[in-house]
C-alpha cells in the first residue's frame, strides 16, 4: 500500500537523521533525558504534520516566489503555538527544553518536508509523509536519549536503572554522556551502524542531494 | 463598475495566475494575518495558565526552601504564631515600599525609573541593570521579630540565567538555606546546583565578616572556612556564577543596607 510505505519509510530506510542527516541541532541538544527527546520528537511530529496538511491545502495557490517565507511563517506559527501550549499545561518539561521547542521552526526536517512533499502532494499522503518523518526523527533521538540517559545519569525516564555511587550503588555516571560531544559519537555511531546493516544507504562519492532537499544544517 | 461581492472577489483572486503582483501581495497578507491571529491567540489565552504555573512553581520552591532550613519545621510545627509574610521593599531606601503591593510591582517594575544601571564594577552578577523594587519574603515570630528573610536572588550563569532564593537567619549574617528556582546550567554538571546535598551546604554559613565586607563565595576545593561552600567538581564557571550572585545581592548593591536595617530592628 503506497500510503503506508510513505509512513513506514522515513522511519528507517530514508530517516530524516542517520540518512539525510538533517535536524542534528536538535538531536544534540535535547536528548539528554529520554523523556526531553519524546516530548521534542512528539512536537516535531506535530508541527511537520499540521504544517504539511496546512501547505499541501494551499499548495495550488502559492506563488513560488514567496513559497519559503510562507512555509517559514506557517512552521513558526505552529512552533509558537506549541510552545505556548507546553508551556501551559506541561510546565516542567517546558522548563527543561526552554529554547529549543522554539528551534523547531528552524529544524531542517519540518522544511524540507514541507518543501519537497507537501508542495507536491494531496494533503493526506503530505500528513502522512509528515508523520512518518517525525517518528524516523522522534526514533533517532529516543534511542540517543535512551542512551545518553541511562550511561549519564544512571536511569531511564526518571527511573534509577544503574544505581549511582552517589546513591550507594556501584555505578559512576559518565559525564560526557550528558555533554553534546557524547550525542556526536553516538548519532556517528548510530549512523555505521545502520549503513553497515543496509549497505544502500552508503554514499557514493558522486553522489548529490536532489536540488530540492539540499537545506542542511 | 467594481464589483464587490466578496465571494466573486474571492474566487476571481483564486483564479488570478500565481505568480501574479496583487496574488502574491494578497497571499503574503492573508498567510501573515491567519498566522498573527492565531499566535496572538494562543498566547493570550494560555497566559493566566502559564502565570499560575510561575506562582505555583515559586510557591512550591519556596515551602520546599523552608522544608529543608534546618530546625525550622519543628519550629513552624511547635507554634502557630510564626507568620510568613510577602513585602515589597526597596532596595535603595532599605525599607518597605511605599504603595506598593506583590499585585502592583510588575506595573511598576515596567517603569525604568525603579531600575538602576549598573557600572562594570558593580555589575559581579552580570545583571546589566537591577530593579530597585523586590518582593522578599518575611517570617515573623510571635513576638513579631523577623526569624528568616528569603531574599530572590537572579544572575547569570554559563548556560543563561539562573533565578534563586536565599533563606537567611535572624542574625542577619548566616545562610539558612538556598534554593535555585530556574536555570540553563549543563545536565550533570553545573545543573547540580539544584541538588540538595549541594544547596545545604550552604546551610550555616557566614555572609559577611565584622567589616561588613561580603565574604560568602564558592571556593574550589575549599569550603574550609564558615564563609566557603565547596565547588562543584566540573562546573567552575556555574560555580562562579553563584558565588557572584550571592556577593552582588547580599552586597551594598543588594540587600546589603536591608539586611542591616532589620538587624537594627526597623521592620
Amino acid at each position: 500500500m503506497a500510503g503506508w510505505t510513505t509512513v513506514t519509510d522515513p522511519i528507517l530506510r530514508q530517516n530524516p537523521v542517520t540518512l539525510q542527516i538533517l535536524g542534528i541541532c536538535s538531536a544534540l541538544a535535547v536528548t539528554t533525558t529520554l523523556a526531553a527527546a519524546l516530548t521534542m520528537g512528539a512536537a516535531l511530529t506535530l508541527v511537520v504534520v499540521t504544517a504539511g496538511a496546512i501547505i499541501s491545502m494551499i499548495r495550488a495557490h502559492l506563488p513560488s516566489s514567496i513559497r519559503l517565507i510562507v512555509q517559514i511563517i506557517i512552521v513558526a506559527s505552529l512552533v509558537i503555538v506549541i510552545d505556548q501550549f507546553l508551556q501551559a499545561f506541561f510546565y516542567e518539561m517546558s522548563q527543561r527544553l526552554s529554547v529549543f521547542v522554539s528551534l523547531i521552526a528552524t529544524n531542517c526536517v519540518v522544511l524540507g518536508r514541507t518543501e519537497s512533499f507537501a508542495l507536491h502532494n494531496r494533503p493526506l499522503p503530505a500528513m502522512a509523509d509528515g508523520l512518518g518523518n517525525g517518528l524516523g526523527y522522534s526514533l533517532v533521538l529516543a534511542i540517543v536519549g535512551s542512551v545518553r540517559e541511562l550511561f549519564g545519569q544512571g536511569t531511564l525516564l526518571g527511573y534509577a536503572i544503574l544505581p549511582t555511587v552517589e546513591q550507594g550503588g556501584w555505578y559512576e555516571p559518565l559525564s560526557l554522556m550528558l555533554l553534546a560531544p557524547s550525542a556526536f559519537f553516538l548519532l556517528g555511531g548510530l549512523v555505521w551502524a545502520i549503513r553497515s546493516w543496509r549497505r544502500e544507504q552508503i554514499e557514493t562519492p558522486e553522489y548529490s542531494l536532489a536540488p530540492t532537499r539540499d537545506a542542511g544544517t | 463598475m467594481a464589483d464587490l461581492n466578496p465571494f466573486r472577489l474571492w474566487r476571481g483572486l483564486l483564479a488570478l495566475p500565481n505568480e501574479s503582483r496583487t496574488k502574491t501581495l494578497a497571499i503574503a497578507f492573508l498567510v501573515s494575518a491567519i498566522c498573527a491571529v492565531m499566535v496572538t491567540g494562543a498566547t493570550v489565552m494560555l497566559r493566566p495558565i502559564q502565570a499560575q504555573n510561575r506562582a505555583l512553581e515559586q510557591q512550591a520552591r519556596l515551602e520546599a526552601l523552608l522544608a529543608e532550613i534546618p530546625g525550622l519545621t519543628q519550629i513552624l510545627a511547635q507554634s502557630d504564631d510564626m507568620t510568613l509574610s510577602t513585602v515589597v521593599v526597596d532596595l535603595r531606601r532599605a525599607e518597605a515600599a511605599q504603595d506598593i503591593t506583590p499585585e502592583t510591582l510588575p506595573g511598576a517594575l515596567a517603569d525604568t525609573a525603579n531600575w538602576t544601571q549598573l557600572s562594570p564594577q558593580q555589575d559581579i552578577a552580570n545583571l546589566g541593570s537591577s530593579a530597585n523594587l523586590k518582593q522578599i519574603y518575611l517570617l515573623r515570630g510571635p513576638d513579631e521579630q523577623v526569624k528568616l528573610v528569603i531574599l530572590p536572588l537572579s544572575g547569570t550563569g554559563y548556560g543563561g540565567p539562573i533565578e534563586a532564593m536565599v533563606a537567611v537567619a535572624d542574625d542577619m549574617n548566616t545562610v539558612a538555606g538556598l534554593t535555585v528556582l530556574s536555570h540553563g546550567e549543563t545536565p550533570g554538571l553545573g545543573a547540580r546546583i539544584t541538588e540538595p546535598a549541594w544547596r545545604q551546604r550552604f546551610s550555616g554559613k557566614r555572609i559577611a565578616d565584622d567589616t561588613g565586607a561580603v565574604r560568602l563565595t564558592v571556593a574550589r576545593g575549599g569550603g574550609s572556612s564558615e564563609f566557603e561552600v565547596d565547588a562543584i567538581t566540573g562546573a567552575t564557571r556555574t560555580s562562579t556564577a553563584m558565588a557572584n550572585m550571592l556577593q552582588f545581592w547580599l552586597g551594598p548593591q543588594g540587600y546589603g543596607p536591608l539586611l542591616q536595617a532589620i538587624r537594627r530592628g526597623e521592620f
